[in-house]
This record gives C-alpha cells, sequence and structure tokens, in this order.
C-alpha cells in the first residue's frame, strides 16, 4: 500500500517541478517551489528520515519561499523570456 | 542546437540511472555504509552520550567539527548579505 | 512592499500565533535530544516568527525593540558560544569539543555531562541562525534602507 502512494507522491512532485519551470508568473513559481519542498519533506518521512524531512519542511518550505518572495518583490513579476 | 542539449542531457540522465543499478537497496542492513561506522553508533549512544535521537549525538557530539563548519558557513553567508545589500542613506562616498 | 496596511485581521491573527511559534521553536531547540529537532530547525523556526512580525507590522517599531545592532551581536554570539565550549574543553584538559572535560566543572555521570555539552552548543546554533535569518529578510526586503516606503 505505501508505494502507491510513494508513487502518488513522486508524481506530484514531478507536476510541481515541471509547472514551476514553466510558468510565467514568478510568485506562482515560488509557491510551486515551495509545494514542492513540502511534498519532499512527505517523502524524506515516509523513507524514515525524520530530521531531513524537519529541516526541509522548516527551510525549504518556510523560510526560503518567504526569501523568494522578498527577491520578487524587487524585480518585475513576470518572466520575460 | 537545441537537439544537441537533449541529446546530451539524455546521455547523461541514462547514465546516472544506469549507475544507481549497481546501488545497494534502500534500508539493506548489508550496504557498506550501515556496515562499519553506524553499528558502533547505534549501539554506543545512549551509554555514552545519554541522547536518545543518535542523529543528535553524532551532528553535536561524534561530529562537532561539522556542526561548526556549518554554523561559520551560516555566519559567513549573513556578513556577505550585509556587505552586499546594507545601504547608510546619509553616507555620500558609497 | 513595505507599506503599512494596519490590517487589523492580520496584526490579531499574527498576536496570537507569533507566541505559539516560537514557545514551538524553543521546544524544538530544547528537546532535540529524545525527538526530531536540534538547533537548526529550531532556530529556523524562531526566525519565521520574526519575519512574520515584520510583515504583519510596522518596521520601525519592529527596530525600536530589535535593533540592527543587537542583531549582529546576536550572529555572531552563537558562533562564539559554540567556539567558547570547545576552548573550554581545551583548558579543562581534553580535546577541542570533547564535552566530558565539563566533568571536572558538574561531577555528574559523564554520558549526562556530554548530553549538557550537545545542549549548550544547540543553543548556540539556534541563536545564529535566528538572527542570520532575520538579518537576510530585513536586507532583502527593504533593500537594505532598513525602513519602510515604496520599492
Amino acid at each position: 500500500m505505501i508505494w502507491i502512494m510513494e508513487i502518488l507522491i513522486l508524481t506530484i512532485l514531478l507536476i510541481c517541478a515541471l509547472a514551476a519551470i514553466h510558468v510565467k508568473d514568478l510568485l506562482s513559481s515560488a509557491i510551486l517551489l515551495g509545494a514542492y519542498s513540502f511534498l519532499m519533506c512527505i517523502l524524506w518521512a515516509e523513507m524514515g528520515a525524520v530530521d531531513v524531512a524537519f529541516t526541509e519542511a522548516a527551510v525549504g518550505a518556510g523560510i526560503s519561499t518567504a526569501f523568494f518572495i522578498g527577491a520578487i518583490y524587487q524585480t518585475t513579476r513576470r518572466t520575460k523570456d | 542546437m537545441k537537439l544537441f542539449a537533449l541529446i546530451i542531457v539524455i546521455m547523461t540522465g541514462a547514465a546516472l540511472i544506469y549507475s544507481t543499478l549497481d546501488m545497494p537497496d534502500w534500508g539493506d542492513p548489508n550496504s557498506p555504509a550501515s556496515l562499519h561506522v553506524s553499528p558502533r553508533y547505534i549501539e554506543k549512544t545512549i551509554e555514552e552520550t545519554a541522547t536518545p535521537n543518535a542523529v543528535t549525538s553524532v551532528l553535536a557530539d561524534y561530529r562537532g567539527y561539522d556542526t561548526l563548519g556549518e554554523t561559520t558557513v551560516i555566519f559567513t553567508a549573513a556578513v556577505v548579505c550585509i556587505l552586499l545589500l546594507r545601504r547608510i542613506e546619509d553616507d555620500k562616498t558609497l | 512592499m513595505i507599506r503599512l496596511y494596519n490590517d487589523l485581521i492580520i496584526q490579531t491573527v499574527c498576536r496570537i500565533m507569533i507566541p505559539l511559534i516560537q514557545l514551538f521553536a524553543f521546544y524544538v531547540i530544547a528537546h532535540g535530544h529524545y525527538s526530531p529537532g536540534g538547533g537548526f530547525q529550531g532556530g529556523c523556526i524562531l526566525g519565521a516568527s520574526f519575519i512574520l512580525m515584520l510583515i504583519a507590522y510596522d518596521i520601525n517599531w519592529i527596530k525600536r525593540r530589535f535593533s540592527e545592532n543587537k542583531n549582529v551581536i546576536l550572529i555572531a554570539l552563537g558562533v562564539f558560544i559554540y567556539a567558547l565550549v570547545g576552548l573550554l574543553c581545551i583548558f579543562l584538559g581534553k580535546e577541542y569539543l570533547n564535552y566530558s572535560a565539563f566533568q571536572k566543572l558538574i561531577p555528574i555521570d559523564i554520558a549526562r555531562v556530554r548530553a549538557l555539552g550537545t545542549l549548550i552548543i544547540e543553543i548556540g546554533v539556534g541563536i545564529t541562525v535566528m538572527a542570520v535569518m532575520v538579518s537576510i529578510f530585513l536586507n532583502l526586503i527593504t533593500f537594505g534602507k532598513h525602513e519602510k516606503g515604496e520599492v
């Protein structure tokens, strides 16, 4: 049963990563990276590395999303390419 | 040029996936990483450091130098951020 | 970004949430021996609570209570605590960062002394990480001016 959940998480992870590259709005991209970090955190916790999952949730999903949003407000919100 | 880049990426990905076939299974007790030093830490961490969480005892006690270096890296990041970003308004020479 | 909104809902929610977040951060730092956690994660959560305060409230009000000088001193203080614990071990006759040297000061079981040394350096790491996160966010979001205004 656990491998079905694993495949599901990995699929959503891949979708999040591809969407974060392809989306034109940089704020959406930052939020998608936060969602990517949370899914990665679930994956670490499911593999038994609880400390790594905790670090991923605190740094990857919490602090770095705030830093990305702070950096976006110093530049334009939409990408040119 | 895009086709060339795609071929390079596909070849690199194929090499990486091929190399994962030789790696030990996840959680394999006979893998080289869990044969030498891990059992020593798992057996002795309670009686030597009184810390039930083995990750904390390895990170802060047995491998204290690593954590000191990590803290220094974070300190350096803050110093560089202050040096690059901070602006003092009334100083005209900057 | 740093326009002052004075939004009542955001400020009230933050006033309720921030003490709980800080309490959880101290729990994560202090309980790192028994559960997942430690200095780095707890420091990140503590820094996130201060970042929430910076977003929700007036930045000049924050700067009066938590000034830049104090923040820079806190950044250096964490690393200093860590290195000082190591040097103290040398002065007490053991190797650098060998916490069992503290048994001369606190005569209890050697395993408990090492757990105590681990706790002290976790507190140092937590202080550094908290102050670093606040400093980077404040410099990034105000473009180094440390005051509110249109960007």
